[in-house]
């Protein structure tokens, strides 16, 4: 045990592990909140396609030789994103079949981008750890972690200046239009949210793995929890707990950050379950 | 001034027409049934007056200073509700949201006049429970507390007893003729139950290949209702 402590006496002497704790907690913090209403909107899947869509605006970016692409990856996933949303109920292609149409289609052309025009020798290290994220929460710079830290201040602030809306919204969105809410302004400000929220993640997991920082924390909360509040309170928790414990033993254990965050919350989801089975819900 | 007045409206969706050349208003303290056949487009109507998408051609004309803030609305159940982890309170307390503009959190009166609604439907026991785990009966109770959260007016209702066993749904018609006799709030629904419709309704429009809109006892004396009602579509 005291050598553990030692260990991670010693790390945190490092800026990296420093960076990449507090870039871990902001993100998944800020990816756990819209959880619950992605899951019930039957949007589950769209943190995987947003972020291949950032992954196809990453690979134009490098092709463009853009020395910061950023911008151009934040507004292409903005804009896909009010798509996506924007189509909800009464679209000719559902929910899930334009999550999916997208999520590949960007895959493929910003693979097809990056093999034509890139002249790096190391291809499918650069695309593996895009989709993985396996090195880069641990080469961030401090400018990053600031921009991640505003970002985030923002994405919360905005979620908590529209939480009643967005449970208007998600709860039934007729009734909302119907008694005079702005369902449509508020469907966008949550796309934006929700754009913001993955660009920023996939710095963290890679794009492949944020659905599961999206899904798991609201899915193992409503195992356990009765109401949108505690719901939500609930797995912003459990999103960072995940986190910090998966970094730390990723830290320890020499093993890839992305995939250890998503081990921890697997192995949680199954103790949420097993206790929300038990219980038989808390009513809170 | 009626409280809505619809001129010449012809509704649909995807440019096909569904009701061609529909007039009739509805006063303050009416209540009013909308009857017909499946795919007459009874819940088309009501989305139509409610704003939630246009009509091909006509108008709707709003009076008594009714704004859309001060509508009550009783949807049909979604599929999301069914897994959504929410409290009765959280729900009924949603109601306000209309009223809410850019401000961001519900006030003191407002949490209150919520209580008053959950007590007036009957279900402060269940305050505190979630909503997707009560019987049919008590989520419609939820959302009719709900729709007076927005509404001291004029509530929609969509086929709100159906699924409801005969029992729970003789309660509910008589919350929704106490909402009208005691609160003097205007009622327009849609309803599969002509019977009950009869029984409870001022007025009644009955869309399909024949119209009518007029008072309940005109409809009995058209004979339109009897065909209809002898149609096997009674329940």
């Amino acid at each position: 045990m005291t050598e553990i402590l030692n260990k991670l006496t010693l790390y945190w002497q490092y800026p990296f592990v420093r960076y990449a704790l507090a870039v871990g907690v902001l993100i998944s913090l800020c990816s756990s909140l819209l959880g619950v209403t992605l899951v019930l909107k039957r949007f589950s899947f769209i943190g995987d396609g947003l972020s291949h869509v950032a992954f196809g605006a990453m690979a134009i970016a490098s092709v463009l030789h853009f020395t910061n692409d950023m911008p151009l990856v934040l507004l292409i996933t903005i804009l896909s994103a009010v798509a996506l949303l924007r189509t909800g109920q009464n679209a000719k292609i559902k929910g899930d079949a334009a999550v999916a149409m997208i999520s590949v289609g960007a895959l493929a052309v910003g693979y097809l981008l990056m093999n034509l025009f890139t002249p790096s020798g190391n291809l499918s290290g650069d695309v593996c750890s895009t989709l993985f994220g396996s090195t880069s929460i641990l080469t961030l710079t401090k400018t990053e972690v600031r921009l991640c830290a505003v970002l985030s201040v923002i994405v919360v602030a905005a979620f908590v200046f529209f939480y009643h809306k967005v449970f208007a919204v998600t709860f039934d969105e007729s009734f909302a239009a119907a008694t005079g809410v702005k369902t449509k302004v508020y469907n966008f400000i949550i796309a934006v949210i929700i754009a913001v929220i993955i660009v920023l993640a996939m710095n963290l997991v890679g794009s492949l793995l944020i659905s599961a920082l999206v899904i798991f924390p609201a899915l193992s909360a409503m195992r356990v929890f009765r109401s949108f509040r505690s719901v939500t309170i609930c797995s912003a928790v459990f999103s960072v707990f995940c986190s910090l414990l998966g970094i730390l033993i990723s830290i320890l254990a020499g093993t890839p950050v992305g995939s250890t965050i998503v081990a921890a919350d697997i192995v949680m989801f199954f103790v949420f379950s097993a206790f929300g089975a038990f219980m038989g819900g808390v009513h809170a | 001034m009626a409280l809505i007045t619809c001129q010449n409206l012809c509704l649909g969706y995807d440019g096909r027409e569904i009701l061609h050349d529909l007039s009739f208003e509805v006063n303050s303290g009416d209540y009013l049934c909308i009857v017909g056949e499946n795919g007459s487009g009874k819940s088309t109507l009501m989305r139509t007056i409610l704003g939630l998408q246009r009509p091909l051609a006509g108008q709707i004309l709003t009076g008594d200073g009714l704004r859309v803030s001060e509508i009550g609305y009783l949807p049909q159940q979604t599929p999301v509700q069914k897994d959504f982890p929410a409290s009765v309170r959280e729900v009924v307390l949603s109601g306000f949201e209309g009223k809410c503009g850019w401000r961001p959190f519900y006030t003191k009166a407002e949490k209150q006049q919520a209580e008053e609604n959950i007590r007036a439907m009957g279900i402060e026991a269940l305050s505190r429970r979630c909503y997707r785990e009560l019987s049919g009966g008590q989520q419609q109770r939820v959302l009719l507390a709900r729709a007076l959260c927005a509404t001291s007016k004029l509530l929609f209702l969509d086929e709100p007893v159906s699924g409801l066993d005969p029992r729970v749904t003789a309660e509910m018609y008589e919350l929704i003729e106490k909402l009208n006799k005691e609160q003097s709030i205007t009622i327009i629904m849609i309803s599969h139950d002509i019977a009950a419709a009869l029984r409870y309704a001022s007025h009644i429009l009955h869309i399909g290949d024949r119209v009518f809109f007029g008072t309940n006892a005109a409809y009995q004396e058209s004979g339109i209702g009897t065909v209809f009602m002898k149609g096997g579509d009674v329940l």
